[in-house]
């Protein structure tokens, strides 16, 4: 391993002379060895990418090769951690430093002592090929870690399997050829890990969200961008993805947004269960938690450390979401990066590879066979966080260009107090259309037509709302009105759903039909009456029409909304 | 490493190029001086073998070739004691009240390390204000940063003292401070704020930062800094709950943005620098509250949106970092309220977790919603009876106009001393409500309205 020398200091950016490295190996600037990566290579000097403040480094000091890649450390353990942008276990260096972090420090991805379980599944003699597991350990009380030949080796027929206790480092199976397996593996986190198969996109990733199940849907293995100016609800809206949606993992990337949001989730996640499991959220969760006051260089390494842990679980069969809050944030530290290296800026100041940077990590989504032959998913969700909540800038019109599911955030449903403020005709999942024999089999033959019948309403509803600005409501024609009334209770009653609301924050599938079905009867009921002459006023003061508005806020709805649909079959009866 | 270079190759505005060094280190205080042997300071933004690139905080007036360069070998430090509290001191530091410089116990760089994000506590301990569109609707919590957005000429810093006088959590008394920090404001504002800590005694228990318009705007990009590695100290070393106000975070950013500039750097949006984001947040960031120790930092950023336009890039990227944004607004401020205080583009993001049973009241929430939507639909209203008139208008969307008319008289406006409880704050919500149908109140629970409706409460 050569010892180089720093040249320049700059910033996140240090020159050094002297190195042998290759592009994205890990190199140790300075006497304090700062944990950083190559990222250019120009004439005689390595330009290098700084993981840690640079404060104080002197040109002169050395820089040592590691003569490897940044990778993620992938093995049990991984579970309920809470990591930095490059997968240093914030807890651990809280221990070695205190409550704020200082630089220099190293510290494993897992936990290289603790001693794990291992059974195998295998048996002497058998063949195992790349991505096939060996062995299994239980991570998590309803959690099996599978244990698997990398993707990168060869594979071969079992010589040795042992069985029992062993730390991640110890060798629990040997290969024909010698090749010795402990149950850590190490990944390059910027190379994408292989599968066989990519599936079509045709089972809906379930959010207990009604205005995303019941109109946008997101696909597993899909991607969706959810972008939104300050305070429009992205980080609310991750977080209740992470928790609500019926996926086995959840890969959380803070990616330098807030220090107290992540101190939000790193409190809560503990407390909550899991609707399917009824375990805490966090036995099924990974935080990387790199905050906008954490070096950049970091940020802009978090997003592919977090892949990297989500194709890993992936790669057990599992079904995983990874969450990335913001982007933007990534894009940027990417700018500030490119601009410190004085390349030649595109559009806002961006690298010229902005998109292509991006389409590369949503390519790495995908539900999948497995190399070890299971199915398992990655799903995509990032926020996008466009300057002045305008979408024409670079990074969201990029992201648009590679995701297909788009939740456009609105300010004005924001300042309504709306949530989740995703606009209902801005607003698109390309999934659809792959997604709707899978309603139709599961959940109710109607899911499909009501949803269309909902969106005509809505569609209608904006062009009369034209208007009924210019001439108000009550020169509209009476249908018209109604269906103005019909409008606003599938926005109020529907569409808006508390995150917060203790029952309200996640509404399964049949809830979300049984709520939408109940409107949509009231629309029969009310134009039925108006056929037969009864006023609008009276029939808007249905009082059972309010009382729909309630339900979605009950666990045990059933009876409540018979009740309530029994009154307006009732009310209607005799209305005149 | 206190060796003298007389090798500046060049200046250009706020830097200077100094050659033929020995190796210095990124961001190292360097002190240099005058051929009249006036000192200033500046600070390492590049360094290699060949050049150093140097800001100077004072400017780079009266400098020349001639002028000695020194470097410190270490980075800025803030001298820190508990004999700071009641100090003035000016933009970098030094003190500005004739008083002795500070005997520090500890030295600490400014620049701040990030706090570790496992170990930050979840700020949930409910402040009350007094203010009814800040406690009612926009809650502040221990530990927040939430900045007042506002426009030359409104009243921002009556609101902000509003704040700092009448700022309390119930139940505990406790230890603590506050720290005001000025960036480039006009020195009839800094005196505004000075009388205003006098007469209310607050100077006892604050450390004020002074930098005022003409002094050196790159010295602005210290003043900060300074003042919350003060924070730091108060609250994680002695214990104190520390409120910081600062103002105008304009001023610095401006003067970020003639750093990068004079740098001739790639500008992001608007000219302003592409690590704008990232440098707010490193002043930002420094509030919170850490498990197992006794204090807090709570921040109260006050900046004016250039031609009140949110979408700036000072307001933006403020509010992409901090939690939440209180708007003051020309309109109400027009028609005569006070606070005016716009609560729809506002927010608390933290609200949800200082609200409720055991923090203010079990109804909160949903008043709150309750009123946040009736107002801003009754705003909408607005725009439409401009148009066709009152009459066109429906009987229920008659009543939300008329409720959006006595929110703002009512609820939103009160006196600059007039400090009203959350309680208080509560019930004036409740008594706009009661003047709607109970059937429109689709936003809260059939049992809160049971138990806090001014028609079943009266019983
Ligand atoms: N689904 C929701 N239900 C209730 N409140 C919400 C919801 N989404 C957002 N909010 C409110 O909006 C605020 C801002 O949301 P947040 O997700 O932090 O915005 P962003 O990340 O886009 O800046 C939250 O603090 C909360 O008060
Ligand atoms: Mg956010």
């Amino acid at each position: 391993m050569e010892v180089g020398k720093v040249y320049r200091v700059a910033g996140p950016v240090v020159h050094a002379t002297g190195l042998k490295s290759h592009m994205y190996d890990l190199v140790l600037v300075g006497e304090d060895g700062l944990m950083s990566e190559v990222i250019g290579i120009s004439g005689d000097k390595h330009i290098i990418q700084v993981y840690e403040d640079t404060a104080g480094v002197r040109p002169g000091e050395p820089v040592k090769e590691t003569g490897a890649a940044l990778v993620a450390q992938l093995g049990p353990g991984i579970l309920t951690s809470i990591y930095d942008g490059v997968q240093r276990p914030l807890p651990a260096l809280a221990e070695a430093s205190g409550d704020f972090i200082s630089r220099g420090l190293f510290v494993d991805g897992i936990d290289h002592k603790k001693k794990w379980d291992f059974e195998p599944v295998v048996k002497k003699g058998d063949l195992v090929k790349p991505g096939q597991p060996v062995g299994t350990v239980q991570e998590q009380l309803l959690i099996k870690h599978k244990v698997m030949v990398p993707p990168n080796l060869k594979g071969g027929e079992v010589k040795e399997i042992y069985s029992g206790n062993f730390t991640v480092e110890e060798t629990v199976c040997v290969l024909d050829d010698g090749t010795e397996l402990p149950m850590i593996q190490y990944w390059p986190v910027r190379t994408a890990r292989p599968s066989t198969v990519k599936m079509a996109p045709t089972i809906p990733l379930r959010t207990g969200q009604r205005v995303i199940d019941g109109f946008f849907s997101l696909a597993k293995g899909g991607t969706a961008a959810i972008p939104g100016g300050f305070g429009t609800g992205k980080t609310v809206m991750q977080q209740t993805l992470s928790k609500w949606s019926d996926v086995d993992i959840v890969v959380y990337v803070g990616c330098g947004e807030r220090g107290n949001e992540m101190a939000d989730l790193l409190h809560e996640f503990p407390e909550l269960v899991d609707p399917r499991t009824d375990r805490p959220l966090m036995e099924r969760s990974i935080v990387y938690a790199n905050t906008s006051n954490m070096p950049v260089a970091a940020r802009e390494a978090s997003i592919y450390t977090g892949m990297t842990t989500a194709e890993y679980y992936r790669d057990m069969g599992y079904d995983v979401l990874l969450t990335a809050d913001s982007t933007s944030r990534w894009a940027e530290a990417m700018r500030e990066l490119s601009s410190r290296l004085e390349e030649m800026p595109g559009e806002e100041g961006y690298p010229a590879y902005l998109g292509a940077r991006l389409a590369d990590f949503y390519e790495r989504s995908g539900r999948v066979t497995t190399l070890g032959g299971e199915e398992g998913s990655v799903s995509v969700v990032g926020a996008v966080s466009p300057p002045g909540g305008d979408f024409t800038e670079p990074v969201t019109q990029n992201t648009l260009r590679i995701v297909k599911v788009f939740w456009a955030l609105d300010a004005k449903l924001t300042q309504r107090r709306h949530f989740p403020s995703i606009n209902w005709l801005e607003s698109y999942s390309l999934y659809d259309l792959d997604l709707e024999p899978w309603f139709v089999e599961n959940i109710s033959p109607d899911w499909n037509n009501n949803k269309r019948r909902a969106m005509a309403i809505l569609q209608e509803n904006a062009e009369l709302e034209e208007i009924v600005m210019l001439v108000g409501s009550d020169a509209l024609p009476e249908d018209q009105q109604l269906t103005l009334e019909v409008a606003r209770m599938i926005i109020n009653y529907w569409l808006a759903q508390s995150a917060f609301h203790p029952v309200d924050t996640f509404c399964p599938y049949e809830k979300q039909f049984d709520l939408l079905e109940a409107i949509l009867g009231y629309r029969e009921f009310a134009f039925e009456a108006l056929g037969r002459g009864v006023p609008v006023d009276v029939i808007n003061s249905a009082a059972s029409k309010d009382a729909l508005a309630k339900i979605r806020l009950l666990d045990d709805y059933k009876p409540e909304l018979e009740k309530v649909m029994k009154q307006m079959a009732d009310e209607f009866k005799v209305m005149s | 490493m206190t060796k003298e270079y007389k090798t500046i190759n060049e200046i250009s505005g706020p830097l200077i190029f100094v050659e033929k060094t020995e190796p210095v280190g990124f961001n190292e205080l360097v002190e240099i001086r005058t051929d009249t042997g006036v000192v200033k300071r500046g600070q390492v933004l590049d360094t290699s073998d060949a050049i150093v690139v140097v800001q100077v905080f004072e400017g780079t007036g009266g400098l020349s070739k001639e002028s000695s360069v020194r470097f410190t070998g270490d980075v800025i430090k803030m001298p820190l004691s508990p004999d700071i509290i009641g100090r003035v001191l000016s933009g970098s530091g030094q003190p500005k009240d004739g008083g002795p410089p500070i005997v520090p116990d500890v030295e600490r760089d400014i620049g701040g390390a990030a706090i570790n994000p496992s170990v930050r506590d979840k700020p949930r301990a409910f402040i009350q204000t007094g203010i009814s569109t800040i406690d009612g609707t926009n809650t502040l919590v221990r530990g927040q940063k939430l900045p007042i957005f506002s426009g030359a000429g409104l009243p921002h810093n009556d609101i902000a003292l509003q704040i700092a006088r009448q700022a309390k959590t119930l139940g505990e008394a406790e230890s603590f401070a506050v720290i005001f920090c000025a960036m480039g404001i006009t020195n009839e504002e800094a005196q505004h704020f000075m009388r205003d800590f006098e007469r209310t005694g607050a100077l006892e228990r604050a450390v004020v930062f002074l930098n005022l318009a003409d002094d050196p705007a790159v010295e602005r990009l210290l003043t900060p800094r300074l003042g919350l590695t003060t924070a730091e100290y108060l609250a994680f070393d002695l214990g104190m709950h520390v409120l910081v106000i600062y103002t105008d975070m304009t001023n610095y950013c401006e003067s970020m943005r003639q750093m990068g500039a004079a740098r001739e750097e790639v500008p992001g949006r608007r000219g302003y620098p592409g690590y704008m984001y990232t440098d707010l947040a490193t002043n930002y960031e420094r509030a919170g509250i850490i498990m197992g120790r006794a204090g807090s930092i709570t921040q109260f950023p006050i900046l004016t949106m250039p031609g009140d336009d949110i979408t700036h890039p000072i307001p933006d990227l403020s509010g992409y970092i901090t939690e939440g944004q209180m708007i003051v607004s020309r309109d109400l401020h027009r028609k005569g309220i006070y606070p005016p205080i716009d609560i729809r583009p506002s927010l608390s993001r933290l609200m949800n977790s200082g609200i409720g049973e055991g923090h203010t009241r079990e109804d909160h929430r949903a008043v709150s919603d309750q009123l946040y939507a009736y107002y801003a639909e009754g705003c909408d209203l607005r725009g439409l009876v401009a148009i066709v008139g009152k009459e066109a208008l429906s009987e229920r969307d008659r009543l939300v106009l008329e409720f959006a008319d006595a929110f703002e008289q009512k609820f939103v406006s009160q006196g600059r001393d007039e400090d009203r409880s959350i309680f208080e704050t509560l019930d004036i919500g409740w008594n706009l409500l009661a003047e709607l149908p109970e059937t429109m109140l689709t936003r809260i629970d059939d049992h809160i309205i049971k138990q806090y409706h001014p028609k079943y409460r009266k019983e």
